[in-house]
């Protein structure tokens, strides 16, 4: 293995302290109580909140059905788009990019004019799982893309197929698997997006968990800050779960 | 275990003809080397008697019934790709399973074809390991025990040895043509590779341009090619053009024996194929006996327990030489520049007649 040299060292510790400086100067923050004494007083006042859990859960659902999302619509959709119709990859490429492209409010503006039913979506924070499925689109696209690309996806088609496999048998028993990691890639990027998402939740009225983060921070910025603390801790976690429920599943993959 | 029947079948694409009207039977527990070089069509019919393109026209009949209308997953056909095709995520083991557990064989028997299989290609040792543990040699094997799973009517290979080095190559080729005999399993063999398609096969069918042009033992196409193609595609022969005379053809100022000859009209023109082994050298003696010829010695090339002698024949172009295979030791007497005398047993020579030139889009 080559060895880092110095240059490399230096590149990787500015990286790290880009990195690590803000997170690390907003738990300071966090724990500031004025006159220069710290303590979890922020964190003591926001657990308080009664609105504090409604907006965590509500996030934290809209990130599951974000991901579901992902997994149960684009994911197949990218497969199929592989094995049987290639030609539409530039169409599914330009697609993926949009959300770049169009500004938030602008999506958001034509989403709502746009989709107006069903009834039993719009009147719930789930309807919000549609703008987010777009927002995220961009990078869970990208992470799948590259899991496929990894595969020869249409000769392991044609050997599950030649051996007796039905399609929806080769997705799920060889393709799937086979694309754990960039799925979990993409909904590891596609939770984070839903989690810092406000914009979408703030013009539709909705009170997520960036909504409540805004809100703290108007009156009351060091509790924002350690909100912001808590919503870094609680991604991280959740991610750290998938990941490690992941593992499992290769440990078990193609046994039975 | 099962004879295989292509019949009539074609295929295009854009307007251009990859199959044309092809025929071609392969009875029960024969290997049959589909061989052509690139794009001759050959993959794309191997792919159809497997289910995965639909002919333009034809059909294919496997056991006396029409399989044509069947998708892949219904032919019950093992297919060995060039890419090795392993499920990634599985062991050697889980792989060679797939079949029998796809196709709702109980768990205990799935194991133990499983096992006994992987025995069967030297990897029992090696059943839990991950395809990216194992070599490309030992994947290919995996992946016939995988293929031989499904007890298969027919055994599809599809140029299984083209991605591994020379020395796996001919050891895995053996083991192919073990297995093929052991299980008795009609096999399809898809390769560019000469040497692999003769010394595999019990029937080579050499393919170009869509077409099929000769379907015989690997003897029978090597010593008695039945098209200039065939002759040219199959070893190494000297292309000499000519036009026939009794027991001979004339070659520029030389008439060259050659008794193939008698079985084309004097006058006709005709290609004098001539293979290197079947050429004699001696040193120069004074005189040119009757059915030899005055060369001058050109290039050589060394393969080991022969060499190959490039020969110049004075007055023919350069494109009209000649080549003799000479064992190694006995090559070195002949240098550079000097001339020889070459003979031949006028048996020996196939002589074809020469194709008219065929009109662009005929």
């Amino acid at each position: 293995m080559r060895r880092i040299g110095f240059g490399g060292w230096s590149v990787m510790t500015l990286g790290a302290v880009y990195f690590a400086v803000p997170l690390l100067m907003t738990v300071a923050f966090s724990l500031w109580e004025g006159r220069g004494h710290y303590g979890f007083a922020a964190y003591r006042t926001l657990l308080a909140r009664p609105n504090l859990l409604p907006s965590l859960i509500v996030s934290l659902e809209l990130g599951l059905a974000t991901c579901a999302a992902i997994v149960l619509l684009l994911a197949p959709a990218m497969i199929f788009m592989n094995l049987y119709a290639p030609r539409l990859r530039p169409v599914f490429e330009f697609i993926a990019a949009l959300p770049f492209v169009v500004p938030a409010i602008a999506l958001v503006a034509g989403l709502s004019v746009l989709f107006t039913g069903p009834e039993w979506l719009i009147g719930t924070p789930f309807y919000l799982t549609v703008p987010y499925f777009f927002l995220a689109l961009p990078y869970a696209y990208r992470a799948i893309d590259v899991g496929i690309r990894s595969l020869d996806l249409t000769t392991l088609t044609e050997a599950g197929q030649s051996l007796g496999a039905s399609l929806g048998q080769i997705i799920r028993i060889v393709v799937l698997p086979n694309l754990r990691a960039s799925l979990i890639g993409s909904m590891l990027l596609s939770f984070a997006v839903v989690m810092g998402e406000f914009t979408f939740a703030n013009v539709l009225l909705f009170h997520t968990f960036a909504v409540l983060i805004n809100e703290v921070g108007q009156n009351a910025p060091t509790e924002a800050a350690a909100l912001s603390t808590l919503s870094f801790l609680i991604t991280w976690g959740a991610m750290l779960g998938v990941l490690i429920v992941g593992r499992g599943n290769a440990q078990i993959g193609g046994a039975r | 275990m099962a004879t295989v029947e292509a019949r009539g079948v074609s295929k295009s694409y854009a307007g251009r003809t990859v199959l044309a009207k092809l025929d071609l039977t392969m009875t029960d527990g024969e290997l049959v080397c589909l061989l052509g070089p690139s794009g001759c069509g050959k993959t794309t019919l191997l792919r159809i008697i497997a289910g995965f393109i639909t002919p333009d026209a034809g059909s294919v009949v496997v056991a006396g019934r029409d399989v044509t209308p069947l998708p892949a997953s219904g032919r019950r056909m093992g297919m060995v790709f060039q890419s090795y095709s392993l499920f990634p995520n599985m062991t050697a083991r889980d792989n060679v399973r797939f079949g029998p557990r796809v196709g709702g064989v109980p768990v205990p028997e799935q194991m133990s074809r499983a096992d006994r299989l992987l025995e069967m290609v030297g990897l029992a040792q090696h059943r839990d390991k991950y395809p990216h543990q194992l070599s490309g040699g030992q994947q290919q094997r995996v992946a016939l025990a995988r293929a031989l799973a499904v007890q298969p009517q027919v055994l599809l290979l599809d140029e299984p040895l083209s991605a591994l080095d020379a020395k796996v190559r001919a050891q895995l080729r053996d083991e192919i043509r073990r297995i093929q005999r052991e299980t008795g399993v009609t096999t399809v063999l898809v390769t560019h590779d000469q040497e692999e398609a003769l010394s595999i096969s019990d029937r080579v069918a050499v393919m170009n341009e869509g077409r099929l042009l000769q379907v015989a033992t690997p003897a029978q196409i090597y010593r008695e090619p039945a098209d200039g193609f065939v002759a040219r595609f199959i070893g190494a022969a000297a292309v000499l053009s000519g036009v026939a005379e009794d027991g001979a053809v004339r070659v520029g100022g030389y008439v060259l024996p050659a008794e193939g000859a008698k079985q084309h009209a004097g006058g006709h023109s005709v290609e004098m194929f001539l293979r290197p082994e079947h050429v004699r050298l001696e040193k120069m003696n004074g005189h040119i006996p009757p059915g030899a010829l005055a060369a001058d010695v050109g290039d050589t090339t060394f393969f080991g327990s022969l060499t190959r002698v490039r020969l110049t024949v004075p007055g023919l172009a350069a494109g009209q030489g000649i080549w003799a295979d000479l064992p190694s030791e006995h090559a070195e007497q002949f240098v550079a520049g000097s001339r020889v005398l070459a003979s031949w047993d006028p048996a020996a020579p196939r002589v074809i007649a020469t194709k008219p030139a065929r009109l662009a889009g005929s």
